[in-house]
């Protein structure tokens, strides 16, 4: 549950920067989560918090207390992490990468069970887990994590994103689908 | 009831379904769709266990550091709402307001005052369009190298863009002899040139002497030193006596 210290975005609202230094405080580990599932990096998720916040104090007179303060930071945390990976994307699509390649490089890590060694096998599933993740396109990366991690509804989603409920499904299935395709073969093993 | 679809099942597995009951009668009669959805939540359940670095409770007081100064910057430059349509014009007449008010002296005690204040909104424009600057200089100096070409469309127009800008800073700095500044933006004006005057798409020998050129002048470091001399004193109060230089 969300504890609002002693109303502070309210005080944070009427110029008082103790106040929304409490708000950051409370609020930056969730959103560095946030951030380093939306981006898949550390360094980028570092620049989502800090953006987030710098926006967040900037666009503070257009909060509305309609929703809770942590889903308007996770709104504009997304929007920024979204913005971030197109531009990854588009850098990689420029340098005219195939997705053959980045297919190839999903397929060189291995399914084999390196017998009993399971901390082994966990690693080889978390790559492959932080692989099939990159393989989604930023829309639905950031609809999916959203849903899955953040347990934002699928309407919430579409209204932070501004996509729409239908479109946010769809995102969120086309997710869901290609993580099943890459990651089947693998907890196969682990049945 | 017909087999229930993958996407059913997402929804189920969220909670959002309109129909739970009905997929939840389903399941129990059909053998089926419970392994397809065994095997959803499997996948589902895997994707979990992608871990994330840990932050320590400490975290939030160190992100507040980071940003701390940089919050002043923000809430003024608030109302500028989409600036950088009408930044070119209004750097002009920032940088010109700047000029006249140095060379054409009006008589009274308010000069002092009128001074100040130019220099504070020349601060703002500088600020920006270091920042934007910095943004450009960081893309090309962070993008990967390797095979094939790489577009940098985006990075050039904008440098097309800075490039009247940092003329007229240049020469505004020049004229009010801070010497440090105009130095810098001396330096930052070649590789402008350099990026805007580049092929869209650059091979990576092509990346790599812009890289070149960025790091031999230590450029990215100078703008974000100066970048940030020049956020501290559009935070710090007006000095009541003396002007300041950029």
């Amino acid at each position: 549950m969300e504890v609002d210290a002693g109303g502070a975005v309210e005080r944070a609202r009427s110029g008082d920067s103790d106040a929304f230094r409490l708000l950051v405080e409370q609020h930056s580990r969730a959103i560095f989560r946030l951030a380093f599932r939306m981006t898949g990096n550390e360094q980028d998720a570092e620049d989502v918090v800090q953006e987030t916040f710098l926006r967040a104090y900037k666009q503070l007179d257009r909060y509305e207390a309609r929703s809770s303060f942590s889903t308007w930071l996770f709104r504009i945390a997304s929007n920024y992490s979204l913005d971030l990976i197109r531009m990854r994307k588009r850098h990689e699509d420029k340098r005219q990468r195939s997705t053959e390649e980045d297919h190839d490089i999903l397929q060189s890590i291995p399914l084999d069970t390196p017998g009993p060694d399971r901390l082994v096998y966990g690693t080889q599933v978390q790559d492959r887990v932080n692989a099939a993740l990159n393989e989604l396109s930023p829309q639905e990366r950031t609809a999916f994590v959203l849903r899955h991690f953040e347990g934002l509804s699928i309407e919430e989603i579409g209204a932070s994103l501004g996509t729409g409920t239908n479109a946010t499904k769809h995102s969120i299935f086309r997710a869901v689908q290609k993580l099943r395709r890459s990651l089947e073969p693998v907890v196969g093993h682990a049945k | 009831m017909n087999h229930v679809s993958e996407e059913q099942l997402v929804l189920l597995y969220y909670g959002e379904s309109a129909e739970a009951q009905t997929i939840d009668r389903h399941l129990a009669e059909c053998e089926a769709c419970r392994s397809e959805f065994r095997a959803l939540k499997l996948v589902l359940n895997t994707v979990d266990s992608a871990p994330v670095p840990e932050r320590g409770a400490e975290y939030g007081q160190a992100v507040w550091k980071r940003i701390e100064k940089k919050l002043g910057a923000r809430r003024k430059s608030s109302s500028f709402r989409h600036w950088w349509i009408w930044a070119p014009a209004m750097t002009a007449l920032l940088v010109t307001a700047f000029l006249a008010g140095r060379f054409i002296r009006p008589a009274g005690p308010d000069l002092a005052k009128n001074q100040q204040i130019r220099e504070r909104i020349l601060l703002v424009a500088v600020g920006d369009h270091l920042e934007r600057s910095q943004m450009v200089l960081a893309e090309l100096s962070n993008a990967p190298g390797g095979q094939g070409k790489l577009d940098i469309s985006d990075e050039r127009q904008m440098a097309q863009e800075l490039l009247d800008d940092n003329r007229l800073y240049r020469q505004t700095a020049h004229s009010t002899g801070d010497t440090t500044v105009a130095n810098v933006l001396d330096d930052l004006e070649r590789v402008l040139i350099e990026i805007a005057h580049s092929p869209t798409q650059v091979s990576s020998d092509q990346l790599e002497d812009l890289q070149k050129q960025i790091e031999s002048k230590g450029l990215l470091f100078k703008v974000r030193v100066l970048g940030s001399k020049v956020r501290q004193q559009e935070i710090a109060p007006a000095p009541q006596k003396e002007n300041k230089k950029l």
